[in-house]
């Protein structure tokens, strides 16, 4: 078997807001000054990633799910299609067939099953990928959902895929996830070789954070904690991950200065010393989970 | 009764601990529902007795009958989802990947796979210390289906609040512009969009708005931490200028917020001048939008 060098990092968070978007592009532009890096934002119902990396955009393409039309002229309405349908997308109202697409799943049941060929599935427009070459080290996709598209895991599933084949070369992925633990976190994850899950030490910090480790246990995937603003809250996440046994890769001082940086859209590592000392930290945690993986 | 909803797009805001706020402020007359059952965090400040639970179930999962299983391999060749794998010459579901389409149970010849519904969650009904009621949800992790729960929690509340003859239900959305969102606007009467004067806080208001926008409900702001870039918070003011959005409140950047949250409290429990001030005079506000 050859040697897999490629190394994935997740970064997630269970609450919104902790930071994730912050560190995924200063890690990523840090990263870059040294080696080649990807950057994926996976939060395609809010990717913001893009407001902190800009680049210049060589690759735009819309993305597709694939849904079911309705032939009439070949349908026999037989009822097969809404019977085998569990998400009620496919309706047999007296002679006509009614499909849904906000509810269809993209199963393909309905299409395949039905003896007349009468549901072909078409593409349907569910969102946009872009990508940018923000410098020679570092490369930047982006993927944002349709306004009203509401199922935002098969967008997910096609960047990580169009990603894989544009990069198999490149070693070092990271994905800027979205918030929570339902299906568009699992997606997010699934495929990752490390996750960092970022937090902040408040009472909400502490409990989202306990559902995110959860999650990635019943990934079982490997993961440890970062905590940003440490110097607010109390230390309730420290006691909490001594006694869980996850290890605190780094922790990133409340600032207001970081603050002002993030809401104009600046990069905050070279402006702060703490902020990079921190990633240089989460960068010496991953070469060594990542030297691990190899062995 | 009227139904009032609380989101931010992006997380981080400060919309449930100004939610909680309302909800102090209400009092008796208030119904609070947390939809965000994804990472639910209400409860830390509303303190919930969990009177009623029950277990919530939504579609369905496939289970493969190894006795009756012939190993055939049909099953996978039709499953989109990458659910169904190979192990010690056995396949197996993986839950977490299993949409619950059935199409593999329609197409094994063998007849082994059978759908079983899917519990995806447990919800609740408790006393908080407002002296009202909540609605509130745990979503189990990696479970598909959080917009049909944020459905339940809000009909529960609905249910609740037209029993008890409350005049308000307070709901606390979930980040985002998905399927939970859409879920929870679904009916609303007003929406609050709590937002940060950040490159990112203003990018997430303009999606959201957007969703919000296709449901036709009047929509109040409030700029939280509204000192922190006053270029960004000219340009919120700008874009609530032109969608006719009434500007509801500037909440200064305020470490109390943190403290109230860390001492289980509110912030008008725990800021009783400046935060507390703001907070009541946006919720008298609120109450006037919706009854004009």
């Amino acid at each position: 078997m050859p040697e897999k060098k490629m190394f994935k990092i997740a970064i997630a968070s269970g609450k919104g807001g902790t930071g994730k978007t912050t560190l995924s592009t200063n890690l990523a532009s840090f990263l870059a000054e040294k080696k080649e890096v990807v950057l994926v934002d996976l939060d395609v119902e809010e990717p913001d990633a893009g407001l902190f990396i800009t680049g210049t955009p060589i690759h735009h393409e819309d993305k597709y799910k694939m849904i079911p039309r309705w032939e009439q002229n070949q349908c026999t309405l037989c009822g097969i299609c809404q019977n085998v349908c569990k998400f009620h997308a496919v309706l047999q109202l007296g002679k006509i067939i009614l499909v849904f697409p906000e509810l269809c799943h993209s199963c393909y049941a309905c299409s395949e099953l039905c003896p007349a060929q009468a549901l072909p599935m078409q593409p349907k427009k569910m969102g946009e990928l872009t990508e940018y070459e923000v410098n020679d080290n570092l490369h930047f996709i982006e993927s944002r959902i349709e306004i009203g598209e509401e199922q935002a895991v098969p967008l997910i599933a096609q960047t990580k895929k169009y990603v894989a084949t544009k990069y198999p070369q490149v070693d070092l992925q990271i994905y800027d996830c979205p918030p929570g633990t339902s299906c568009p976190v699992i997606e997010a994850t699934r495929d990752a070789d490390f996750v960092i899950l970022i937090t902040e030490p408040t009472p909400f910090g502490l409990h989202d954070v306990s559902l995110a480790v959860e999650t990635m246990r019943k990934l079982d995937k490997p993961f440890g904690i970062v905590i940003n603003r440490f110097g607010i809250g109390n230390d309730d996440i420290i006691n909490y991950c001594n006694n869980e046994n996850i290890p605190i890769i780094a922790k990133i001082p409340n600032h207001r200065k970081i603050a002002e940086h993030y809401s104009s859209g600046k990069l905050v590592y070279n402006e702060i010393p703490e902020v990079k000392a921190a990633l240089n930290q989460i960068m010496n945690y991953c070469m060594e989970t990542s030297k691990k993986k190899v062995e | 009764m009227k139904e009032i909803v609380v989101i931010s797009g992006k997380g981080g805001t400060g919309k449930t601990s100004i939610a909680a706020s309302f909800a102090v402020l209400g009092g008796s007359d208030v119904i609070v529902a947390d939809c965000d059952v994804d990472a639910a965090d209400m409860h830390l400040l509303l303190k919930p007795d969990f009177e009623f639970s029950e277990e919530f179930y939504s579609g369905e999962i496939a289970y493969i009958e190894q006795s009756k299983c012939i190993v055939c391999g049909k099953c996978t060749e039709v499953c989109r989802f990458d659910a169904i794998s190979f192990i010690n010459s056995q396949y197996f579901i993986n839950p977490l990947s299993c949409e619950g389409c059935g199409y593999c149970s329609q197409v094994c010849p063998a007849s082994a796979i059978i759908n079983k519904s899917r519990l995806s969650g447990k919800w609740f009904v408790s006393n908080i210390k407002t002296g009202s009621k909540m609605i509130h949800a745990r979503l189990d992790i990696g479970a598909d289906n959080s917009g049909k729960l944020v459905a339940k929690v809000k009909n529960e509340a609905k249910k609740l609040a037209s029993e008890e003859a409350k005049p308000f239900i307070l709901i606390d959305g979930s980040p985002g512009i998905g399927c939970p969102v859409v879920s929870s606007l679904s009916g609303a009467n007003f929406v609050v969009l709590v937002v940060e004067p950040s490159v990112s806080g203003v990018h997430d208001l303009k999606r959201v708005y957007q969703v919000v926008k296709n449901f036709n409900i009047k929509a109040g702001c409030i700029i939280n931490k509204a000192n922190l870039n006053p270029e960004k918070h000219q340009e919120i003011k700008d874009f609530l200028l032109e969608e006719n959005i009434s500007h509801l409140a500037d909440i200064p950047y305020d470490e109390n917020f943190t403290k109230a949250m860390v001492n289980g409290m509110t912030i008008i429990e725990y800021d009783q001048n400046e935060l507390k001030k703001i907070l009541s005079q946006t919720w008298e506000k609120i109450k006037i939008l919706l009854t004009n």
